[in-house]
């Protein structure tokens, strides 16, 4: 097949534009397609635009993530909507992640290639998470011993298990 | 003058600097576009506080630098330095910057996220700077609690610096490779492995007088260490290929090299009018010219002096009085020929 824009090389690139929400689409050649990108190019991308492509909002990949959040929600502790966070590519507070968690995922994936922390965390949060931990395994031993009709231990394991909650 | 800038670190015929950077959020507040003015000076003041009251030396010994008591030429003298950003210089909000002073640590309040907490060292020093904002992070955090998710990490107000919230770069001069063009290579790999290359002013700035600044851009998923790892590898990489690159031009024809080398020099140190973009042009040439051992009476201490004070805001602070562009030029030529006149004797 010959390139449909020159007519005169081989057409190896599928080319795909999205004008005004209608998809084009044409078989081109490498040489033109360079032209055709680099005219692309020539209108700035907006950082929104940016984020709302990878994220799926746009025109140009369905809209199933647009239905699963309303529109109206907000985040009660910043007042961010979704549709301001959709607009700027910013989180308004801490919260946000809690509502819009879900949504981000295939952003922070194509960001960063994971969704996944592996770095530092703080010292307080490393302490809850030994004492959860260790809660967690001290209820186990003390439903071992009450099978076990061992009501002594699992008295003091239960004390245990009490003065750790209180503890965090 | 004494700032980690005018030194030579490991590695200075190529590393200029290393920075590390970490971005936090304090738990409580709304990130900053989101915060009222009484949050805003809500946070500058608890900030403040958990750094008066440290127990390290480091960061109690830190100066504040109120940004709406300064006028735009120590604003922008600041971002010169690279101690604060351009966002932080142009904000409307409440917020300032802890700034050590020996200017290798700064802490931004207020920037996009409540804090950005910054380590700069001369030449190649990634670890040392990892290492000396790890710790004020630390001390910090004992302090305070930061916004933080088990699963995503430290929370910050830009999805893309989520995670560790680091950035590591480094600050590279890179004339060799520019000139033979391999440039582009290096760009498209590092383009390829998720490292941003770009200017030396950071974020949209181009690349003048053959600088540039490498950075990670993936923060989340990958290990503080790793990132640092990483950046540090591919710096070393591309120092080798410039270091060859640069043997090899001399090689082929020493006497086009020297002589440009001796050109640039030349105008340099005797014009009487030059203009930022044409000083940085030549100040690479000089440089280059004093790594190969070409140039040999002037100190690279004196070079990097220079490079700091010929830049717009700080050349005014150096004149004492705000200039004109077309006195800028004539004041720029002037404190060139005074800097490479005084360290000659």
């Amino acid at each position: 097949m010959l390139c449909q824009h020159c007519q005169k090389r081989i057409a190896n690139v599928h080319f795909t534009q999205v004008v005004n929400n209608k998809k084009v689409e044409a078989y081109i050649c490498e040489h033109c397609a360079k032209e055709k990108g680099q005219l692309n190019f020539g209108t700035p991308l907006s950082i929104s635009d940016f984020f709302s492509g990878l994220m799926g909002f746009g025109d140009t990949v369905s809209d199933s993530y647009v239905t699963a959040v309303p529109k109206q929600q907000v985040c009660e502790k910043c007042g961010m909507s979704y549709e301001g966070f959709q607009k700027s590519g910013k989180l308004g507070c801490n919260n946000c992640y809690g509502i819009y968690g879900d949504k981000l995922q295939p952003l922070l994936k194509r960001l960063h290639g994971s969704a996944e922390h592996h770095g530092k965390v703080p010292k307080k949060v490393l302490e809850d998470v030994k004492v959860t931990k260790e809660i967690g395994q001290l209820k186990q031993l003390l439903n071992i011993a009450i099978q076990n009709e061992e009501y002594e231990k699992a008295a003091e394991l239960r004390d245990k298990i009490k003065s750790l909650e209180v503890e965090r | 003058m004494t700032g980690w800038y005018i030194q030579r670190g490991p590695e200075s015929d190529v590393v200029i600097s290393s920075r590390v950077r970490l971005a936090r959020n304090l738990e409580e507040f709304p990130f900053p576009f989101k915060m009222n003015k009484d949050q805003e000076q809500d946070i500058l003041v608890k900030v403040r506080d958990v750094v008066s009251g440290s127990k390290s030396d480091t960061i109690q010994n830190t100066l504040f630098v109120d940004m709406q008591s300064l006028n735009p030429i120590d604003r922008l003298a600041l971002v010169e330095k690279h101690l604060i950003s351009k966002d932080l210089a142009e904000s409307q909000r409440i917020c300032g910057a802890l700034i050590s002073r020996d200017e290798k640590i700064s802490i931004m309040i207020n920037e996009e996220d409540h804090l950005r907490i910054q380590c700069m060292f001369s030449g190649m020093q990634l670890d040392s700077a990892w290492d000396l904002c790890n710790s004020i992070d630390s001390e910090i955090e004992d302090r305070v609690s930061f916004a933080f998710d088990n699963k995503y990490g430290y929370l910050t107000c830009c999805p893309t610096n989520i995670g560790t919230g680091i950035r590591v770069s480094t600050m590279l001069h890179l004339p060799a490779l520019v000139m033979t063009g391999y440039i582009k290579g290096i760009l498209e790999a590092c383009g390829k492995l998720g490292i941003a290359v770009r200017g030396i002013y950071g974020e949209n700035s181009e690349a003048t007088g053959n600088m540039f600044q490498i950075s990670n851009q993936i923060t989340l998923g990958q290990s503080e260490d790793e990132i640092v790892a990483n950046i540090t590898n591919i710096t070393f990489q591309i120092i080798e290929q410039e270091r060859t690159l640069r043997n090899e031009l001399n090689k082929r024809n020493p006497f086009r090299f020297e002589d440009r080398i001796y050109r640039s020099f030349g105008i340099f140190s005797n014009a009487r009018i030059m203009s930022a973009d044409e000083s940085l042009k030549l100040l690479s040439d000089v440089r280059l010219g004093i790594n190969m051992g070409i140039i040999k009476d002037i100190k690279m201490e004196t070079v990097n002096e220079i490079a700091l004070l010929i830049q717009p805001a700080s050349l005014q602070k150096f004149a004492g009085r705000p200039l004109s562009p077309e006195e800028r030029d004539i004041k720029r030529a002037e404190l060139i020929r005074q800097k490479l006149g005084s360290a000659k004797e």
